[in-house]
């Protein structure tokens, strides 16, 4: 599914520079979810960013879905962006001025998708994250959690092969971050693909592989005994 | 390429963003109202100005020059200055043979005379003219007729009079036509009435009788008093001015450079000023219109980029939902484009109920400032193409802005 090898980074500060990452290898499989632990400073979200096309490494190879991605114009990006991936923030980032379904049916929106087929497909998706009854509501008469399960539909609206999810609990309580996370893994069970960057071991021990960064190298790359968020809600 | 513009989604983008910033937007669009209102008010005005100077010129042929005669100022073959120079009908046939691009000439005669109507009684001007006359300068008859060929031919004594003449000489609603004046002790029938305008270019009469019977009763024989010139209209009348003041000091021995002895007025010049005034103002309009036109559309994209800069993290998220560059750009364009349109439109409403207010407190009348002010739909359409030229330019910076930022940076923004 993904196959990173070699990649570094490095921000220009003033005069100096920071290398970020420091030749990171990493290879998912299909249907993994990999939580990917750190520090602040460790370069974690420089890899998300890099494996979300938001940002562009260095050196090294990035091959997604047998693409290598490398030199993408702005379009090109977006276009994959939005065919391969799908963004849960921390902030969840949902369009304040547009309701729920709305929100989810940005993705399909860009994909050029007929308005009736999106809010068909809006409604699929929202109805699985259990908030249909919402679809008309703007973000900000919804709660965190319920924010962020529109951004989680949002996110599944394309279909997309990878999830990346960036602090996806950060901002949430305890129990709605397990709620959360119950449902994320069960979008694994269905198998998707899924990336979490977080620095909550609690949250890291619900996926099934913990990689860990320390000042942009790999420091520990090891399977986990799954635990069911299910448990605690 | 163009199916994002019926697309709903367009405007509804359109409506929130701006509903947003309702305050904003319409200040802004103030600008752009402004301008285009100046614009169409100017312009209107402008034509309304030309259309009343145009009235009253109509009633004349501009392309004429009027010549009469002074005494020389310099000595010439044996002849002293300040010699008196009559013009004759010979000099008349003369220009009409020799000058180049003549429509044609009309002689006048003009004398001081006691006219007497019954009791009442006035020294007025009295001009012998040609039926030709009224090409030159159109009466605007209210009643009969002006002098015919038939009234030459048969020296008829027959008067053509001016309502002012009308009005000092008659009793109220005396009916004039048929009703006899003196003239010199000559009884003359009034066969027309016509209003003398509020306009006089050039020397005017008040009561024009048939020029062969004025030659009879004042005495005249071949002498005239002056004339009017009217060139075709694709000669220069100042030429024809020229060659015939030259003309005529050949043939009545005056020094080619005498300045003074033959006076003129020439229509045409004075027409051309008036025409150049207009011309300037119209060029004035447009740049005073243009020039706020484009303050406007500035203050739209200087509105639209601080509403980009705001919009930051949010159009980092569309783009991490795989919105393209052109699709952001695209929005934000189509944003300017309607706020420009939409305030040009209400700057052209507006604008026009203007000139209608004009029009009704200012427009009416004879001696109206403004006559018909109003613009052109060419005029309309094309500050219109420009609103939509600039309002894409001008756009085209806050769009260029908002995907200048990496979708990385603009997600970290808050």
């Amino acid at each position: 599914m993904l196959k990173i090898s070699n990649l570094h980074k490095s921000y220009a500060i003033g005069d100096s520079s920071l290398h970020v990452l420091k030749g990171i290898n990493l290879d998912v499989e299909n249907g993994e979810m990999v939580a990917i632990m750190g520090s602040s400073g460790s370069g974690k979200s420089t890899l998300l960013n890099i494996i979300g096309m938001l940002d562009e490494a260095d050196s090294g190879d990035y091959i997604l879905d047998g693409l290598p991605i490398k030199n993408l114009t702005e379009k090109k990006a977006a276009v994959y962006r939005n065919k391969f991936l799908g963004f849960i923030f921390q902030s969840f980032n949902l369009i304040n001025y547009k309701n729920a379904l709305e929100n989810v049916a940005l993705p399909l929106y860009y994909q050029g998708l007929k308005r009736k087929e999106r809010q068909k497909q809006g409604k699929f998706h929202l109805e699985k994250v259990g908030l249909l009854d919402w679809a008309h509501h703007l973000p900000k008469e919804l709660s965190g959690g319920q924010k962020q399960r529109v951004a989680i539909a949002r996110a599944l609206a394309a279909n997309p092969k990878l999830l990346l999810a960036d602090e996806p609990t950060g901002a949430l309580d305890t129990t709605t971050s397990y709620e959360i996370m119950e449902f994320i893994q069960q979008l694994n069970d269905e198998g998707k693909t899924i990336l979490i960057v977080t620095h909550e071991e609690d949250i890291a021990e619900m996926c099934k592989r913990i990689v860990r960064l320390r000042d942009g190298v790999i420091m520990e790359d090891k399977p986990v005994n799954q635990v069911r968020a299910s448990q605690y809600v | 390429m163009f199916k994002f513009l019926f697309d709903r989604d367009t405007w509804q983008e359109l409506y929130d963003s701006i509903s947003k910033n309702k305050m904003r937007s319409i200040l802004t669009m103030v600008g752009v109202w402004w301008g285009i209102l100046l614009l169409i008010g100017l312009l209107g005005s402008a034509r309304g100005m030309e259309n009343s100077f145009n009235r009253l010129f109509g009633d004349f042929a501009t392309n004429s020059v009027f010549i009469w005669t002074q005494s020389t100022s310099k000595p010439f073959k044996g002849f002293q200055e300040g010699r008196r120079v009559r013009l004759t009908l010979t000099d008349v046939e003369k220009i009409e043979e020799n000058i180049e691009g003549i429509e044609f000439v009309v002689p006048r005669n003009q004398n001081q005379s006691l006219v007497v109507r019954n009791l009442l009684s006035g020294n007025f001007s009295i001009a012998g003219d040609y039926p030709l006359l009224d090409k030159v300068q159109k009466k605007k008859l209210i009643k009969g007729r002006f002098i015919n060929q038939n009234d030459i031919d048969e020296n008829k004594k027959t008067v053509v009079i001016s309502e002012d003449i009308y009005k000092q000489l008659f009793e109220k609603d005396v009916e004039p036509i048929g009703k006899y004046v003196r003239i010199n002790n000559i009884n003359f029938t009034v066969i027309g009435m016509f209003d003398s305008g509020n306009i006089n270019m050039g020397p005017s009469s008040d009561i024009h009788i048939p020029f062969t019977t004025f030659q009879q009763i004042y005495n005249q024989g071949e002498k005239i008093g002056w004339m009017v010139i009217t060139g075709k209209p694709e000669y220069d009348i100042k030429q024809i001015e020229l060659d015939t003041k030259l003309l005529l000091k050949n043939m009545h021995r005056i020094h080619p450079e005498d300045e003074r002895a033959f006076g003129s007025f020439n229509l045409g010049k004075a027409f051309g000023r008036m025409t150049g005034f207009l011309t300037g103002m119209q060029f004035v309009t447009w740049f005073v219109g243009i020039a706020t036109l484009i303050a406007g559309v500035f203050a739209i994209g200087n509105i639209l980029l601080i509403t980009v800069k705001e919009r930051t993290k949010e159009i980092g998220v569309r783009r991490a939902l795989g919105a393209t560059p052109f699709e952001i750009k695209r929005q934000i364009v189509v944003e300017a484009v309607f706020l420009t349109i939409v305030a040009g439109l209400f700057g052209i409403i507006s604008g026009g109920w203007i000139l209608i207010a004009m029009d009704k407190y200012l427009g009416q009348g004879d001696d109206a400032v403004f006559v018909n002010a109003s613009v052109s739909i060419g005029v309309v359409f094309i500050a219109l193409i420009i609103l939509v030229i600039l309002g894409t330019l001008i756009g085209l910076i806050p769009a260029f802005k908002a995907t200048s930022v990496k979708p990385i940076e603009a997600l970290r923004e808050e």
